[in-house]
């Protein structure tokens, strides 16, 4: 398999408070990979350093080989990254459709804009239903459906997942988890941050434990959920 | 004797309308801004001004064919409201509110003080008069019909290109999010540029409509800018749906109260529902954000 996003000994943070200490991960093409850890671990403003969103101060991004820490944000998505930020963030007083449209707002993305429309329609009936309602009065779970649609709109190679499944009822959270499946069995990379260990070791290959801004213990899915520490610590078992 | 006061009533309505839609011009540029960079180009006025003088002077001193010289003001002021944002503006775009409305307040008289040094005080116009039109009995002005007409067609452009296009798209979008338009691919500096060249394109063609009905001057700024700041307010700052509603209203005001009572009656019965509004509903009448 070949490598897709590769970080080595990644440092960022915002202002003089550093967030991130050297952090190295690797997400190889076609992999499901998971970020765990506790809440302010640093697991958002990995996402947000791997989008350019914030400045990294130390080592290095790499997508498909190429170095791209000198890449301003905007430019990110261009390299086949496309972010479903924390919170889903979609903008509320434009249409389900008109979400869907700023998703493919590059140039490239544009001239597949029909097909892309169709595919996300195929894949989340739920929104061609409501491709004319005002996205911000949609319930989470089909925000969140809006969100990962408009994040494949640009037809990304990887595709980055910020707790997907928070501030969702739970009966909506199992929903999330089989549509993160879904887009597995599509075929996507995916980056996924998450603090519903239990739930998101199920459905990643890999997995890295992140805390306090540093990678304590990576490996299969299947390791993490037997590992004594992550056992006792968040999964509340002995 | 009803019959006759009912045509001039009628007459005042549809001069209303007519004022209303050059109106609902003036507010859709600054409305435009402020709805999508979040400031108020309190010297929208003045660019408008600055687009009469120019159209004047290409048309009336260097002889440029009128159609053409429109053109360049409509540009010339386009490229002026960028390069407002571009050196102006985005060093202030995180200070205080009132720091950014200061310094346009700045540009304000700035603009007014170097009119008054390249053009002096006397009122200029490009000698062009359009005859009335007859319907009946009542009067209308033809450059009055023709600024209607132009305005709501730019009104719809701006419209359609809005809700039809990427760029539209986004500038609606950043308005409602700007930390996360970089992961759509969108710079966020081109479009707060882009949405300035064209608050200042719209006031370049409010320019062009104005210098038909207007002779301009330093200060003619201050005789519509107060009028689209508060139509804007009225209709809820960045509200360009409420801004549009709002002028009509404003104009009816104006023309009918005009009708009533006397023409700057017209102007005290408007400014008097302004604060009334103030009182009863100070978010404007089609309210965007509580």
């Amino acid at each position: 398999m070949t490598t897709m996003l590769k970080l080595q000994d990644v440092t960022a943070g915002y202002g003089t408070f550093q967030a991130l200490f050297g952090v190295s991960l690797e997400v190889k093409a076609g992999e499901a990979i998971a970020v765990i850890g506790p809440n302010g671990a640093g697991k958002t403003t990995l996402l947000r350093a791997i989008s350019k969103l914030i400045p990294v101060t130390g080592g290095t991004l790499e997508m498909e080989g190429r170095r791209y820490n000198d890449l301003p944000s905007h430019e990110i998505i261009g390299l086949g990254i496309a972010q479903v930020p924390e919170g889903r963030r979609l903008f509320p007083r434009l249409t389900v459709e008109d979400n869907l449209r700023m998703g493919a707002f590059l140039p490239d993305a544009r001239a597949h804009f029909a097909e892309r429309l169709d595919y996300v329609y195929s894949l989340f009936p739920r929104m061609k239903e409501r491709r004319l309602q005002m996205a911000g009065t949609m319930s989470g779970g089909e925000q969140q459906m809006c969100a990962i649609g408009r994040a494949l709109m640009s037809g990304p190679k990887l595709l980055l997942l910020d707790e997907p499944s928070a501030g969702l009822a739970p009966v909506i959270v199992q929903s999330i988890f089989d549509l993160i499946r879904r887009i597995r069995s599509e075929g996507y990379t995916v980056l996924i941050v998450e603090q519903n260990i239990q739930q998101v070791l199920k459905v990643v290959d890999r997995a890295y434990l992140l805390e306090t801004g540093h990678i304590r213990q990576s490996g299969s899915a299947a390791e993490l959920l037997d590992s004594e520490e992550i056992r006792r610590a968040y999964l509340g078992l002995d | 004797m009803d019959q006759i006061f009912d045509i001039f009533l009628l007459e005042a309505v549809l001069n209303g309308v007519l004022l209303g839609g050059l109106l609902a011009l003036l507010a859709l540029g600054l409305n435009l801004v402020f709805g999508v960079i979040d400031v108020v180009w309190i010297c929208y006025a003045e660019l408008i001004m600055v687009g009469m003088y120019a159209i004047w002077w290409l048309h009336s001193a260097m002889g440029v064919h009128l159609a053409l010289a429109f053109v360049a003001g409509i540009l010339l002021v386009g490229v002026l409201g960028a390069c407002l944002h571009q050196f102006i503006i985005r060093p202030v775009l995180s200070a205080e509110p009132i720091n950014q409305l200061l310094v346009t307040g700045g540009v304000l008289f700035f603009l007014q003080a170097i009119a008054t040094v390249a053009f002096g005080v006397e009122f200029r116009n490009i000698g062009v008069r359009l005859p009335g039109v007859n319907v009946g009995d009542m009067n209308f002005s033809l450059a009055r019909m023709i600024a209607f007409g132009v305005a709501l067609a730019a009104i719809a452009a701006t419209y359609l290109f809005l809700t039809r296009t990427y760029m539209g798209t986004a500038i609606r979008a950043i308005s409602q999010d700007r930390t996360i338009m970089p992961l759509m691919g969108v710079n966020p500096s081109r479009i707060y540029l882009l949405t300035s060249f064209m608050g200042g394109a719209l006031a370049g063609l409010a320019a062009c409509l104005l210098v038909l009905q207007y002779d301009v001057h330093p200060a003619i700024g201050l005789s519509f800018g107060p009028i689209t700041f508060l139509i804007c307010v009225l209709g809820g700052l960045g509200n360009l749906i409420g801004g549009f509603v709002a002028a009509f209203v404003f104009a009816q005001f104006i023309s009918v109260g005009g009708f009533f009572f006397q023409l700057e009656w017209g102007y005290v019965l408007a400014f008097l529902f302004f604060i009334v509004v103030m009182f009863w509903k100070p978010e404007g009448l089609l309210s965007k954000r509580k």
